[in-house]
């Protein structure tokens, strides 16, 4: 709005553009654009050099994102003991592990399930271990589902909590999208086919889901143990159901009485590097035993 | 009388109406208020307990529940510097020749509008999905902050230029002629007279853009990555603050409170540049019309 | 409108015009280049979808009642359904807000209010989609569950959107309104028509190209938006039946299963992309024909 009101018309301008001073502004004006392009372009140009020299040993994991925050805490840990280091944690899904992997364009791909068939080509490290439990809201009064009513709720032959000994309220499935491990492992576990769930929400990640069952008193889900009880003691509206007789907590996971169990992790495809065995090496240690409880996982 | 009762009656069901629909105009502002006040609250009341200086400055610890946000807002900024740096230069070039060389109905020219409108559409989420691929696998980028910020240029490129291009052709004619008339090259003419006189749509291109890349999530998560550490240089990866909220609260037990608090960081962060770029642009453009 | 109007420049000495047409030239190069990013963005989105495209794939799109692509089912018919209702929804509630906005910061509000509305409108416009998200997932969405659940729903991600592009009607609809001649509105006043219908019948009309444009723009957004409307609408594929049932929508689809997919079923996730990149082609068509159709200052014929 100034410069409209600035400059009124035409006539003051020739009044000001006719003087000698124009030209000399003119170029003035354009040396210092210039001068800025140089310095910015040589700023852009500096900070990426120094990464030539700088970092001479470089390892990149990516995958799982339930293994991301745990091998990120241990990458930290681990370029604190070895100056020099650089470790890059990229997180996605199990399957962009493996694929990364396969493809060399991770060292290290983290998957959060063993093994399959398929992927014979791969070698599996495990770090840790973490349980799949079912969540409800806090103030949901059944105590305890069978496998078979949890599978009836999850294919929709069950719809209200009525039917199962609770209060006369609608239920909300929720399930996992497609592709995530937890997911496979629970489709698994129920022998039940994804295209056979009838869900009301279909969530990405852990925390999603624990936020969902949270805000709704008639919600269902299934996430990771360690997180659900973390949460649970903070005191937020959730409750873990028991599975199987089974309390679903992560003492019971760690003695390896809990049905739904997985393990996280480390795959590398073939020989690898020595910095990536160093480092696999590492991350089963007891010097990071603290980091696998801190983030609400069991120790292998 | 009788004609006159009408009228009375008339005016008195205008007045009605009248207050009606100030009526609504108010509560609707009001209801707008309401909303982003709620939205706003909601971070505040969330956020604040967890707000430090310390916050700030500090690295994260313990997957972001702890520590802070300090090299996460140097990404961040690095991240943005880059897209502006690529992407601000461009777009005034492209908006100049679509607005000052090309003829009005011109063919090639409104494909090139139209190809920019689609482009400006396209979700950011595509634009990650391609910057992957392209700055990351093709040009062998790798994940960084430089992968990312030129992601981020294609994605806010298209918006500045239409931005700018129709501040450009809202310029009154008469300068132009005056130009001319003058002898200023056309060259001239732009730098010295247009693009000071649109001045306010060049920023108001800015703020969109600079809004749109601070903000983004879905574009960067595949180019310029997930490491939480401060970045050594332009081709290290580096996590933006929108990707730490995504993570911190959908991914990360306990990591509301950081989550919200960088929520308000990033919101007083986006408000901060802004007013800067307002500033910058106001001073710069309008002092060099004074001047010249 | 341009300068190429008078393109008479044979009083200019001929280094400034050499000056002048090699920039023209490099301009055009630049331009060009940028439309080339969409040819780039689009042939790489038809090559990654390819293996499933090629293989008659897309006949499975409105085919297959479902998506599981891990399964071999890939019923994409309803996210586009959803992704359409989604950005009606949102376009219906934000565009009488937003207009309404537009008119108050314009006629009704005093100086020093209007321009606190606006730094208002600029922050909310300034707010990231995630932080939507997150407070759509922990307080709209409880809040519509306790009446309706499961909460998470196509009306959740309508009001969240339309909070979201809510900012870009109301500030463009105020430009064009501000855009409009002083005169038009003062000969409205003269002629005795009241405020109401200087603004309804008068200014509105006159501006309509602009808010118009500034709506689609807004619907375009709205369509792309990723995050929140992951965060809030549910994500279960199925037609959106009712305001009350959870939606998925094609943005939601890429990034809620891209980082997990692998051969056919992330060639199914590029063919959501390549879907939704030609909604967006159609809608810019829409956008630009309503300019053509409606010049600046018809109002004056």
């Amino acid at each position: 709005m100034m410069v409209f009101t600035c400059v009124p018309g035409p006539g003051r301008l020739q009044k000001k553009c006719l003087g000698k001073t124009y030209s000399d502004k003119n170029a003035t004006a354009r040396a210092g654009l210039c001068r800025a392009a140089v310095a910015l372009l040589g700023l852009l140009l500096l900070l990426a050099s120094q990464s030539l020299w700088a970092a001479s040993q470089r390892l990149v994991l990516t995958g799982s994102s339930t293994v991301a925050p745990l091998a990120l805490e241990m990458a930290k840990r681990y370029e604190q003991q070895h100056p020099g280091v650089r470790i890059d944690v990229q997180t996605g899904g199990s399957s962009r592990g493996i694929l990364d992997a396969r493809r060399g364009l991770a060292d290290i791909g983290m998957v959060s399930r063993a093994l399959q068939a398929t992927e014979g080509d791969l070698t599996a490290y495990t770090i840790a271990m973490d349980g799949i439990g079912i969540i409800v809201h806090r103030s949901n009064s059944v105590a305890a589902l069978t496998d078979q009513q949890i599978v009836a709720i999850y294919r929709g032959q069950i719809r209200n909590w009525r039917e199962v000994g609770g209060a006369d309220r609608p239920i909300t499935v929720v399930n996992k999208a497609e592709g995530r491990s937890t997911l496979e492992l629970f489709l698994q576990y129920f022998g039940l086919k994804n295209s056979q769930i009838r869900a009301q929400v279909i969530i990405g990640d852990n925390q999603q889901g624990i936020k969902t069952v949270a805000g709704n008193p008639g919600a269902i889900g299934y996430v990771s143990i360690g997180s659900a009880e973390y949460e649970e003691q903070r005191g937020t509206a959730l409750r873990l159901l028991p599975m199987a007789g089974h309390s679903a907590s992560v003492a019971n996971v760690a003695r390896g009485e809990f049905p739904l169990a997985r393990q996280l992790n480390l795959v590398v495809v073939g020989q690898s590097s020595p910095l990536a065995q160093q480092f696999i090496a590492f991350a089963q240690s007891e010097s990071v035993r603290d980091l696998i409880s801190a983030q609400f996982f069991v120790a292998p | 009388m009788a004609k006159r009762g009408l009228e009375d009656a008339s005016t008195a069901a205008g007045t009605i109406a009248e207050r009606l629909f100030t009526l609504l105009v108010w509560g609707a502002a009001a209801l707008v208020v309401a909303m982003l006040l709620w939205v706003l609250g909601d971070v505040l009341v969330m956020g604040l307990s967890h707000l430090s200086w310390e916050f700030i400055v500090a690295a994260p610890e313990d997957a972001g529940r702890r520590g802070g946000i300090g090299p996460i807002l140097v990404s961040t900024l690095l991240i943005l510097l880059v897209a502006l740096a690529a992407a601000v230069p461009l777009g005034l070039a492209v908006a100049v020749w679509l607005a000052e060389f090309t003829r009005r109905g011109g063919r090639f020219a409104n494909s090139i509008r139209l190809t920019l409108d689609v482009l400006a559409g396209v979700p950011s989420i595509v634009y990650g999905l391609f910057g992957n691929a392209f700055f990351s696998l093709y040009l062998g980028l790798g994940f960084s902050l430089l992968a990312g910020g030129l992601t981020l240029a294609c994605m806010i490129l298209p918006v500045f230029i239409r931005t700018c291009e129709a501040g450009l052709s809202m310029v009154n004619n008469d300068w132009r002629r005056g130009a001319l008339a003058l002898g200023m090259s056309r060259t001239s003419a732009i730098w010295h007279i247009l693009l000071p006189a649109a001045a306010p749509a060049i920023v108001a291109g800015l703020i969109l853009g600079i809004g749109r890349a601070t903000a983004e999530t879905a574009a960067l998560i595949f180019t310029s990555g997930y490491v939480d550490r401060m970045p050594g240089s332009l081709l290290d990866s580096g996590r933006a603050l929108a990707v730490h909220i995504y993570d911190l609260s959908m991914n990360v037990s306990g990591g509301d409170g950081a989550a919200y608090a960088s929520a308000l960081i990033l919101i007083g962060l986006i408000v901060v540049l802004n007013t800067l770029a307002q500033w910058l642009a106001e001073r710069w453009l309008s002092r060099r019309i004074l001047n010249s | 409108m341009t300068l190429s109007a008078h393109n008479s420049s044979s009083h200019l000495n001929g280094g400034a015009a050499r000056t002048d047409r090699n920039l023209a030239r490099l301009l055009a190069l630049l331009a060009g280049g940028c439309a080339l990013l969409l040819v780039l963005i689009l042939g790489f989105l038809l090559l990654e979808a390819w293996p499933l495209l090629g293989s008659g794939g897309w006949r499975a799109f409105i085919r297959d009642s479902g998506w599981y692509p891990l399964e071999g089912q890939f019923g994409i018919a309803p996210m586009v359904w959803a992704s359409l209702a989604v950005t009606l929804g949102a376009i219906v509630l934000a565009l009488p807000l937003g207009l309404a906005s537009a008119v108050f910061v314009r006629f009704y509000a005093p100086p020093k209010l209007a321009a606190g509305y606006r730094l208002l409108l600029n922050l909310l416009a300034g707010i990231p989609s995630v932080v939507f998200g997150l407070w759509g997932l922990t307080q709209l969405v409880p809040l519509i569950a306790s009446w309706q659940p499961p909460g998470a729903s196509l009306l959740a991600a309508i009001l969240v959107l339309a909070l979201m592009i809510l900012p870009t009607v109301a500030l463009t609809s105020a430009a064009a309104l501000a855009a409009l001649p002083a005169d038009l509105l003062a000969g409205a006043a003269a002629l005795g028509i009241s405020r109401k219908g200087q603004i309804l019948r008068v200014a509105i009309p006159a501006a309509r190209a602009g808010i118009v444009s500034g709506a689609l723009l807004a619907a375009v957004r709205a369509l792309g938006e990723t995050m929140a409307v992951l965060m809030v609408a549910g994500n279960v594929v199925q037609n959106p039946s009712s305001l009350f049932a959870p939606v998925r929508a094609l943005t939601a689809n890429i990034a809620l299963e891209m980082a997990y997919a692998t051969d056919l079923h992330r060639a199914g996730l590029f063919a959501s992309g390549l879907l939704l990149t030609l909604l967006v082609l159609l809608l810019a068509w829409l956008a630009a024909r309503v300019v053509q159709r409606a010049p600046r200052g018809s109002v004056y014929e």
